[in-house]
């Protein structure tokens, strides 16, 4: 209820509606990073945006969003350009050139910082909201500005969907296409620092990198295609952006990107649990009705053999010595396999326990499991064994 | 002893010094982070500490006991565990684990600080930027010194750090070479990664109130990768790599005073100078390259087959490691 009120608020519909934008692009281009495993670049360009951040509002002047996103961008694409030159010339491995442009850019964007709440006065107010995000700084002139450059970066992804899709997947194959592989690289880490850069306002640059990372990762559980995966990244992260922004709005205080950041990662756990097929609840589900199939089998086979041994397809075995055979527990494997009326339980003499044998059904089915094998009649009994 | 004292009571020697001590603790343990390619991992833990900090300060209602470096360093533990335990579940890459862990702590431990604990020590721009332009003010007594809290701990930090890679130096040699190696000879690699990530959460911490956690991360990567680049010997990488952190607290310094800007950040940015003149300079840099000097190549034996040497070239590159 009190989300609807607060849905009817100009204010908060306005930074609704950014969220929403906002986690989409994030959604959809983070579905490629963490695809190409390239999910900790996200983390660099978005720590790396704080001397852009200061920049733009150095040469603005004034806190205007667009030429603050500008400067942005450029000292994201700048960063990304330190990892390429470290990684590609000189020996230093993907993870420590990331951790270097991360750390070297955020250091200088702190210097930066200090240099613009020490030396320009107040006006610097508002360039703290974007460490960790502050939704209600943002205004509907904003909103246009992220609206429409998100807006051109999921049109650019529409436009060169297969190109996209046939580097992330294989870029070798790619380019035997005659494809611009590393053209194309370029423009996807360009696309994600757009991502990481609309962001900013919302969510900071500190924790921009899940908003690019988590959606996706959700997704993934679900997808197996990347059509699927990618709406569906979006799809949380919009979600993400709008639960995060309003629930930030309706208590007083909260930081607007940590709230988002919670639940996209609740988005997360959520699917690695659940997920049908991936999810680990899913699994564990499987594993243990495979398990009881499986003893099922064995205990019908064991009847089986017994029977073979016994000259008699109608050899009524004792449930107490399949008990034994089995370590204890046939009772609920034979339940199983007389509710598919495989087995019926029989009186042999009154002073013993309960009986057992199969019904046609039943030695239809053994024969059936042990064809495979090529297993004469009466082979050995391992099937009964171990 | 006084001219100890007085040489102590300067704020700008008490901050270089501090500066000096956290660039060491940190670069002595990152020289193994970046070889083990687990860079990202410092950042993630200096990260995470501020939950272990946060949750010590709601329960106890101080910042400066020593179970603030026990909870610091059990929030980095548990970060790279559970980043593991996300891998072994091969749900997803390593590389989207460590993205998923730590921004949700740090968004837990910045919530926590927002709702509970505003306008106390810990406000989030101390995470940033560390004190350590304050830091000569809170001083405790040692003896007959008096001497700055900050630099008391780091000494101590230092120290452990510095005994921990001395005494295991062989035994870390050995797993960040040759994890298979290390653990058929019964040296415990897994544990021995473990203690080394233990050990950088507490120096994050320690770092914490100087640099601020994130800073703290240039400390780890950068001197270290700058040494990388100028030698073959891990011993040499190490002392490089100190060296470079000590330089850049002096001259990040005296940056930071000329400029009227933030010390840890300055500290951090003069580390990137030093990247680039080894960058262009150094035994790997790329003049070096350009010249077609490259690194020895590892000897052969006379029957052809490459004789086997350590090498801070490191373990074979496993495809092209994006």
């Amino acid at each position: 209820m009190e989300m609807m009120v607060l849905l009817g608020d100009f204010t908060v519909r306005t930074v609704a509606l950014g969220a929403a934008l906002v986690g989409a692009v994030a959604g959809v281009l983070g579905s490629f990073a963490v695809l190409r495993q390239q999910s900790l670049l996200g983390d660099t360009l978005s720590h790396a945006a704080l001397p852009g951040v200061c920049l733009g509002f150095l040469l603005a002047g004034s806190r205007q969003l667009a030429p603050i996103l500008a400067g942005a961008l450029v000292s994201g694409a700048l960063a990304a350009l330190l990892v390429l030159l470290l990684t590609r010339t000189t020996r230093v491995k993907t993870d420590a050139a990331l951790g270097v442009s991360l750390s070297l850019f955020f250091a200088f964007g702190t210097v930066l910082l200090t240099y613009v709440q020490r030396h320009q006065g107040a006006a610097q107010a508002g360039l703290d909201a974007f460490l960790f995000g502050q939704a209600a700084a943002l205004v509907p002139a904003d909103l246009r500005l992220i609206g429409s450059v998100g807006a051109a970066s999921l049109l650019l992804v529409a436009l060169g969907w297969k190109e996209l899709k046939v580097t992330t997947f294989d870029a070798d194959f790619s380019r035997s296409l005659g494809r611009p592989v590393v053209a194309i690289e370029f423009a996807l880490t360009v696309l994600i620092a757009v991502a990481v850069v609309i962001g900013l306002q919302l969510v900071g640059v500190i924790l921009m990198v899940a908003l690019v990372i988590a959606p996706a990762a959700a997704a993934r559980q679900w997808a197996k295609r990347l059509e699927g995966m990618v709406l569906l990244s979006a799809l949380f992260g919009a979600v993400s952006g709008v639960a995060g922004a309003l629930l930030s709005a309706s208590v007083r205080g909260l930081a607007t990107g940590p709230v988002i950041v919670l639940v996209a990662s609740g988005f997360v756990a959520v699917s690695l649990l659940l997920a049908p097929g991936r999810g680990i609840a899913w699994q564990l589900v499987q594993a243990v009705a495979e398990r009881r199939s499986l003893r099922a089998h064995r205990v019908l086979l064991g009847l089986y053999q017994l029977a073979q041994d016994h000259g008699d397809p109608r050899y009524p075995s004792e449930q107490g010595m399949l008990d034994t055979y089995y370590r204890g527990g046939s009772a609920s494997a034979l339940g199983r396999l007389q509710r598919r009326g495989l087995v019926e339980r029989v009186e042999h003499m009154p002073e013993e326990g309960d009986h057992w044998v199969l019904t046609e059904a039943g030695q239809q089915q053994a024969r059936d499991l042990l064809e495979p094998f090529g297993s004469r009649d009466g082979a050995d009994r391992t099937g009964a064994g171990t | 002893m006084s001219a100890l004292q007085a040489w102590l009571d300067q704020p700008s020697v008490t901050i270089m010094l501090i500066g000096a001590l956290v660039g060491i603790a940190a670069s002595l343990l990152g020289a193994f982070l970046v070889l083990r390619r687990e860079s990202m991992l410092s950042d993630a833990i200096s990260h995470s500490v501020l939950l272990g900090i946060v949750v010590v300060y709601l329960l106890t209602g101080t910042v400066d006991t020593p179970l603030q470096v026990v909870g610091a360093a059990l929030a980095g533990l548990v970060t790279v565990w559970a980043t593991d335990l996300l891998v072994r579940s091969r749900r997803v890459k390593q590389d989207a684990a460590i993205g998923l862990v730590f921004p949700a702590l740090f968004a837990v431990a910045v919530l926590l600080i927002n709702l509970y604990a505003r306008d106390v020590h810990l406000d989030t721009d101390a995470v940033l930027l560390g004190e350590i332009a304050f830091a000569w003010l809170d001083v405790v007594s040692l003896g007959q010194l008096e001497v700055a809290r900050s630099l008391l701990t780091m000494l101590v930090i230092t120290a452990v750090n510095l005994a921990f890679v001395v005494l295991l130096y062989k035994e870390l040699k050995l797993a960040t070479f040759d994890p298979g190696l290390a653990t058929a000879l019964g040296k415990r690699p897994t544990l021995v990664g473990y203690a080394l990530l233990g050990l950088v959460s507490v120096t994050a911490v320690g770092a914490f109130d100087a640099v601020g956690a994130i800073l703290f991360v240039a400390f780890v990567i950068v001197p270290p990768t700058t040494a990388y680049l100028l030698t073959d010997r891990l011993w040499r990488m190490l002392a490089y790599g100190c060296v470079v952190a000590v330089g850049s607290s002096l001259a990040g310094y005296a940056l930071a005073r000329a400029y009227d800007v933030s010390v840890g950040g300055s500290m951090a940015s003069a580390t990137g100078a030093f990247l680039l003149l080894a960058l262009l300079f150094g035994r790997h840099g790329l003049i070096a390259r350009a010249l077609g000097r490259r690194a020895p190549r590892a000897p052969q034996a006379a029957d052809g087959s490459v004789v086997a040497e350590v090498s801070l070239a490191g373990p074979a590159e496993h495809g092209r490691g994006s």
